[in-house]
């Protein structure tokens, strides 16, 4: 190669690179984190969730389309209000292109008004609501990990059809719980089962016993668990010290997640069925992701984080694709693209922006089954992804077509 | 079968039962608020942080010092306890002098500080605790099945409570803790080393906070917030028995506990505010609480 040609060659590469820069705002992309960094949230979100979107970025090199991509971080405080005045300073005045993980329904809701406003793209991983693709599902929102619905489809149907056919339910008395509720309510009966009673606890509450004796008393085969967090934690405790898991009773936890498993140990857990979006054992790919992280934070991850990692990774890919970060074109890439990762093995992105993917099915094994640290799961069954989530039509989402 | 208040007897006794169990607990923990507010006139706010660090501190010798349940009883509540010595020696002490507001400011600071410095090592979801072997299993009463380790609770809080109100009220060092109360020049002209007593004092009440940690790890879970929660209802019951008033707040923490426990029965939802109720109503009625000395 000659100089003159070498020069041409550098000239046009340059004149490449200044056209696809031109498409990136700011010259720069800003993944924003937005999550619970100090409450009852931080260990299955949290700064987790900021190592796994620092990592998808580095995964994918630190650049897309030759503008630096960079993670910012927040403490929304579970706060609606705190979590919307976060994300319109970051949207407006901080460029910051993307809003991902959202833990806490409520904040995911809000945060959702304020980038359909404006345009902008939020993936949520954190929140559980099916609101997020139904009433309030929009041109530049998704929802990534999981959601009530897939919970209440995964345990609910499977423990119907084991023979767990009349429930009663411990439920957390706020929106979360009652929908978690009513969505495991309409599984149970839709499979043949019965609802035989409820009762609705304050939140958050640390003793059980009064309720778990009514449960009890309701002689239901299952105790469906609609709450989260602490609560499930000292349900599940004290369930155990009642002798009910011992007498015939199952527990049936409908949003539980490896970081409590890891707090009630093995032997208060075990046999406890539970539905995830992601367990790091699966197989050799999660496994090499989770080992990654356990490095960087000691811990193995969530589905939560694994779900930040994938949405990360695959928004990066849709602006590569769509050679811009501008709002709208890239949802319209994140529809049209096929998620595979590690963490969607064959996921694809729906009209009302639900990622829909394959969820597992596990329970919790007895100490004497679990060979190392961390090992709590065994996946009992694949749940396919169509069955799992809700489907498209019966979700009321404006922006699908009937 | 009949029915009584429109639930079965069986289930009746069996929730009567359970208030009590909690009552215990409430017993405990204002037991010691109830002791420092009436020696050192002190509103004693990181109460809850103290209850959680027994937990906690229960849980690290179980886990690096492989000490069960049982030393974890004696140990963890000495080890809050001199920590309480050493925050009354550095901090509390200056402040006597001064309006209640400022005690309160400093030990709810206090709180927060060692919250979040749990939360920042330890995380939030909480460590597992294992009820010890010898307390495992329970008994079936008929109306109810029974832990063994509730039973456990129920009966250590009443001898501490019992033991605890008897010091104060029925023996000389007593005597001399509510004198110095009242008048500290005159105690310490007779030659009583008056602030080692009142050192003591608040460590003793932290030592109690601490205990009931250590009771509550192995049935509820153990994580930094787990006496956040918890110290406004203790603070109810302080208040309902009367500030300052120790066999005030026991009869009050078991009467309240009962109160709760038929809550939950009845109206699940309201469980989390009978106890406030109750307290406005008592404040209108008998502002200085039940049994306190207006």
């Amino acid at each position: 190669m000659n100089f003159k040609q070498a020069l041409l060659g550098a000239a046009c590469a340059m004149m490449m690179a200044g056209a696809a820069q031109a498409q990136i705002s700011d010259n720069k992309v800003k993944i924003g984190v937005l999550t619970d960094l100090s409450g009852t949230y931080s260990d299955l979100s949290g700064q987790g969730s900021v190592v796994a979107a620092e990592m998808a970025v580095a995964d994918f090199g630190g650049k897309v389309k030759g503008a630096a991509v960079e993670v910012v971080s927040a403490d929304h405080q579970n706060k609606a209000d705190i979590s919307s005045a976060i994300a319109r300073k970051w949207y407006d005045s901080e460029g910051v292109d993307v809003i991902t993980d959202l833990v806490t329904s409520a904040v995911a809701l809000a945060v959702r008004e304020v980038a359909r406003e404006r345009k902008k793209i939020d993936i949520v991983s954190g929140a559980a609501s099916t609101a997020l693709t139904g009433k309030a599902c929009s041109e530049t929102g998704f929802h990534w990990a999981y959601d009530t619905y897939a919970m209440a489809v995964g345990t609910g149907k499977a423990v119907v059809k084991q023979g767990g056919d009349s429930w009663f339910f411990l439920t957390a008395d706020y929106a979360f719980g009652h929908a978690l509720e009513g969505d495991t309510a309409a599984v149970v009966k839709e499979n043949g089962g019965k609802v035989v009673g409820q009762v609705r606890h304050p939140f958050p509450n640390a003793d059980f016993s009064s309720f778990l004796l009514q449960a009890q008393a309701s002689k239901a085969k299952i105790i469906g668990l609609a709450n989260a967090g602490q609560d499930t934690i000292n349900a599940i405790k004290q369930a155990k010290e009642f002798g009910i898991t011992d007498s015939g009773q199952s527990l049936a936890s409908l949003l539980i997640f490896i970081t409590d498993i890891h707090s009630l140990g093995l032997d208060t857990a075990k046999d406890l069925l539970m539905t995830t979006g992601f367990y790091w054992d699966a197989d050799d790919e999660s496994r090499a992701f989770a080992k990654r992280f356990k490095e960087k934070t000691g811990k193995m991850p969530t589905m939560i984080h694994a779900g930040v990692y994938s949405s990360v990774m695959q928004y990066l890919k849709a602006i590569d694709a769509a050679g811009t970060d501008e709002g709208v074109a890239v949802s319209a890439k994140l529809r049209e693209m096929p998620v595979k990762d590690f963490f969607a093995k064959d996921g694809k992105v729906r009209a009302d922006g639900r990622m829909v993917h394959d969820m597992y099915l596990a329970q919790v094994k007895k100490p004497a089954e679990s060979k190392q640290p961390w090992d709590y799961l065994k996946v009992v069954r694949t749940i396919p992804g169509d069955e799992a989530y809700r489907p498209l039509e019966k979700g009321d989402c404006p922006l699908v077509k009937k | 079968m009949f029915e009584l208040i429109g639930i079965p007897p069986q289930a009746l006794f069996g929730q009567l039962l359970l208030g009590l169990i909690n009552g215990a607990f409430y017993a405990l923990l204002s037991l010691g608020l109830a002791l420092i507010f009436g020696l050192l006139n002190i509103i004693n706010f990181s109460h809850g942080a103290q209850y959680m660090m027994g937990a906690f501190v229960a849980w690290l010798l179980l886990r690096y010092a492989e000490l069960p349940y049982w030393g974890a009883l004696i140990l963890a509540p000495l080890v809050v306890g001199a920590l309480g010595v050493v925050i009354e020696r550095l901090m509390l002490r200056r402040l006597y002098e001064l309006d209640h507001l400022y005690g309160l400011l400093l030990t709810f600071g206090l709180a927060l500080v060692i919250e979040g410095g749990f939360r920042h090592i330890y995380g939030i979801s909480g460590q597992p605790y294992a009820i010890p072997p010898s307390l495992q299993g329970g008994t079936n009463l008929g109306f109810m099945f029974l832990p063994t380790y509730r039973a456990w609770v129920v009966v250590a809080s009443l001898a501490l409570c019992l033991g605890t109100w008897a010091v104060i009220e029925k023996t000389r060092l007593g005597a001399y803790l509510r004198a110095a109360t009242e008048n500290p020049t005159l105690v310490r002209a007779f030659g009583i080393n008056v602030p080692v007593m009142i050192t003591l004092t608040y460590g003793g009440g932290v030592a109690l906070a601490g205990l009931a940690g250590v009771m509550a790890a192995p049935i509820y879970s153990v994580n930094p917030v787990m006496g956040s929660n918890l110290i406004i209802i203790v603070f109810a019951v302080v208040v309902i028995g009367g500030m300052g008033s120790i066999l005030g707040s026991v009869i009050t923490g078991y009467g309240l506990g009962l109160v709760e426990g038929l809550t939950k029965v009845f109206w699940p939802e309201a469980s989390s505010t009978v106890i406030f109720v109750i307290m406005a109503v008592v404040l209108l009625i008998k502002p200085a609480g039940l049994f306190g000395r207006a």
